[in-house]
């Protein structure tokens, strides 16, 4: 028989996992608010960011009315405009993205993928919400405060980011670097809580090689926030006594409005190298879950193992250790020796080098597969086009020769919202059509979902493959309007009515998502026990969906890696990671599996 | 190894990138026209001393754990933790000796990351103090040593971390 049937002593480790103590919550307010159980943590922090993200949703419309219809809102100036960019930025990259893909996904998904109960520190991992919350609720008060939020733009750098000229240079920038500094913190609780979990609650039998790449994704993501956040910890505390105290950390002498401010001596470049030593790790701490989560979506929806699975892991890992040496990147006009240039180039076009095995991979993994064309596959499949394009312009930009000339225009704004805007939220809207059920036990609506995900896709490409060629003219970004221009031609403008557009249409079609979201909850219909009939372990609960706890009286055991579907020899075309060689096949088959668990013979 | 035990190990690693990027900043700024070196004052040296004693009552603690004495963990928990209320106290002083001098935070880049330095490795000892007195009420309420081991073990690993990272900043401060 060609299928290897491993025996138990070979496969499993012998070292059993201690049980865990079990919090166990004594009233509403300690099961539903205050709780400690890693999966109803995870869905506080997503409802969270998805909140916060509609609102630099509706942020980006109001710069896409500006931009695409000049002069025809009178309620949007120069200021709010700035306002409006830095507000989405920073609430897209941190709040929205980290916080969904880490504080979201990561508390679901890892406890349940390794087969622990929970996560290990649960009272800390409860704070970590609370603490996410309140960065979020004093991010939102700088919209009440006088003068309103910061305008710096989302890297915040000084001397502008604080000098009057600035919109929210009174309280908004205060409240920023507050948010910012509390949402670090919180951070570091959350983290600290993935990290310990997946090296030391795996169930046993999950060596570190046998768990899914959805994991690998969030952990190594997870080392890189919690070794890159500081950077950007100390940037916000010493830019925030520069501000407060009138320090001179950053701040250079500078004249402003006529007159000779306190400020002597800062250097401005030393806050980009702590910004860029924190933002250019943070491209992949959102990113790297994405990979993660993709690998697995496509190896489900492809029934067919992940092509490469160990070179993934490391390409992962490498991936990981790269996005160290390359923040530099950013600050290519910002002026710099040029064999730093150098070296920095050199550094980002090798990062292309691990990511592009892990496209490769996924495409061998497609190559031959069952592909259903599920709503989690389109999004997979979208992901992987759209993170090429995106990477592809980003090995272009990572050139100095390039970059400079193009540095500031709307084709770096497209390139990196394809790579870390695009690509990441269609990782997302998949990861979510496939574990809604986990979560609700019931499905997303097909008809809505198809209609979501096709006006996404083509919709943001209509949006920013147009937005390439505005770079290419020359259109900068950061710009309110562009007033007359004799390099630009009229034509642009009409691009910019059109953008604005689709960018209203795709906007519409989050709101239908959204309205899915709450629909399917009371009136989706009802999965069944593992809907995509998937391997990993959050599917092979006792109780569908998942109670506290996770996994009844005894922690399941792991036989296998991930990714075994269409095993030759075993005669359901997926075998869950924990169920025992003596049960693959049809001969010594037992009746006992999970209900709904066992694909009909063919 | 105990779950807890990594998770501090995991933190302290964080909490050293924190300090290694001050530091790294710092050796920056220094190398820029206005910085003008402070006068450290002298109270720096006592409450170095101060700060070892705090950490060496809690290694006694820890030691006195591992072979079972409560009383030894009481003498040194508390040695411990009372030494490092008096470090505060005199870092908070020898603030108010560099203010009487009229060095205040915006009026040089050194002054400024002595301020800060001291205020962040301040706080970070002030975090401790509440895992220490998690630790002591713990023991005020009759628990047995055995219970004790780990929480006390704990302090005094991110005691002496603290002392590390005090001595190279401080090292920092006196070379340059």
């Amino acid at each position: 028989m060609a299928f290897f049937v491993p025996t138990e002593a070979e496969h499993v480790a012998p070292a059993e996992v201690a049980d865990v103590e079990l919090y166990h919550p004594k009233s509403w307010w300690t099961r539903y608010i205050f709780c400690q159980d890693a999966k109803v943590i995870a869905i506080q922090y997503a409802i969270t960011a998805g909140a916060i993200g509609l609102v630099a949703l509706v942020l980006s419309w109001l710069m896409r009315l500006q931009l695409g219809f000049p002069d025809s809102f009178s309620f949007i100036d120069p200021g709010d405009y700035l306002q409006f960019i830095t507000m989405h930025g920073m609430i897209m990259v941190i709040y929205l993205l980290t916080a969904l893909f880490l504080g979201g996904f990561g508390n679901y998904l890892i406890p349940l993928m390794v087969g622990a109960r929970d996560m290990v520190f649960p009272y800390v991992n409860m704070l970590s919400y609370w603490v996410y919350l309140l960065a979020v609720l004093v991010l939102v008060a700088s919209f009440f405060v006088p003068g309103g939020p910061t305008g710096a733009g989302w890297t915040l750098y000084p001397p502008q980011a604080i000098l009057s000229g600035t919109p929210g240079a009174e309280w908004g920038i205060i409240l920023m670097l507050v948010s910012l500094a509390l949402f670090i913190v919180g951070f570091t609780m959350g983290g600290l809580n993935y990290v310990v979990t997946v090296l030391q609650a795996r169930t046993r039998g999950m060596t570190l090689l046998r768990m899914p790449l959805t994991v690998w994704g969030i952990f190594v993501a997870t080392i890189l926030a919690l070794l890159a956040f500081p950077a950007l910890f100390v940037g916000a505390v010493m830019m925030l006594l520069d501000r407060i105290l009138e320090t001179s950390f950053f701040m250079p002498a500078i004249v402003e409005m006529g007159e000779q401010l306190n400020y002597a001596g800062g250097n401005p470049l030393l806050f980009q190298h702590l910004f860029w030593f924190f933002g250019h790790p943070e491209v992949y701490i959102v990113a790297l879950p994405g990979f993660g989560i993709v690998s697995d979506l496509i190896s489900t929806h492809a029934r067919r193992n992940i092509f490469g699975y160990r070179m993934m892991v490391w390409a992962i890992v490498a991936i990981g250790a790269l996005s160290f040496l390359v923040w530099a990147h950013h600050m290519y006009v910002s002026g710099m020796n040029p064999w730093f240039g150098f070296f920095f180039a050199t550094t980002t076009l090798v990062i292309a080098v691990p990511t592009a095995i892990k496209v490769y991979n996924w495409v061998l993994t497609l190559w031959r597969g069952d592909i259903h064309l599920t709503l989690p596959m389109l999004f997979a499949i979208a992901f992987i086009v759209t993170f090429v394009n995106g990477g592809i312009t980003g090995l272009f930009l990572g050139n100095p020769v390039v970059d400079v000339p193009l540095s500031d225009t709307m084709f770096v704004v497209a390139h990196f919202h394809m790579v870390m805007g695009v690509a990441p939220i269609l990782v997302i809207f998949g990861a979510i059509y496939h574990w809604y059920p986990l979560v609700t036990g019931r499905m997303l609506n097909e008809t809505l979902g198809k209609f979501h995900f096709w006006v996404t896709f083509l919709g943001a490409y209509l949006i920013y493959f147009p937005m390439h060629y505005l770079g290419f003219l020359g259109v900068p970004r950061r710009y309110f309007e562009m007033g007359e221009t004799d390099f630009i031609p009229q034509s642009a403008q009409t691009l910019n009515e059109f953008i604005t557009v689709v960018a209203l249409i795709v906007g519409f079609a989050q709101l239908v998502f959204l309205f899915n979201l709450v629909w399917s909850a009371y009136k989706g219909r009802v999965s069944g026990r593992n809907p995509w009939r998937a391997t990993t372990l959050e599917w092979q609960t006792p109780d569908f969906p998942p109670r506290h706890g996770n996994w009844g009286p005894t922690q399941p055991v792991v036989y296998r890696w991930a990714y075994d579907y269409s095993v030759p020899g075993a005669d359901q075309d997926f075998l869950p990671q924990n169920l025992a060689p003596d049960q693959v096949t049809a001969d010594n088959r037992h009746k006992d599996l999970p209900d709904g668990a066992v694909q009909p013979a063919e | 190894m105990p779950t807890v035990k990594l998770g501090l190990i995991v933190f302290l690693a964080v909490v050293t990138v924190v300090f290694s990027l001050l530091v790294a900043a710092y050796t920056h700024r220094m190398t820029l026209a206005d910085w003008r070196p402070l006068p450290e004052p002298w109270l720096l040296w006592p409450n170095t001393a101060i700060l070892i004693l705090s950490s060496v009552g809690l290694q006694w603690a820890r030691v006195a754990a591992n072979r079972g004495r409560i009383d030894g963990v009481r003498v040194g928990l508390l040695a411990g933790g009372g030494f490092a209320f008096a470090f505060l106290a005199g870092q908070l002083l020898a603030w108010q000796q560099l203010a009487a001098l009229g060095y205040f935070a915006a009026t040089n880049p050194a002054n400024a990351f002595f301020y800060l330095i001291t205020a962040l490795h301040g706080l970070h000892l002030l975090g401790g103090l509440v895992a220490w007195g998690r630790t002591t009420a713990k023991m005020w309420r009759g628990s047995e040593v055995a219970e004790l081991r780990l929480s006390v073990e704990l302090c005094a690993v991110y005691w002496h971390f603290l002392l590390l990272v005090w001595l190279v900043l401080f090292g920092l401060l006196l070379f340059t």
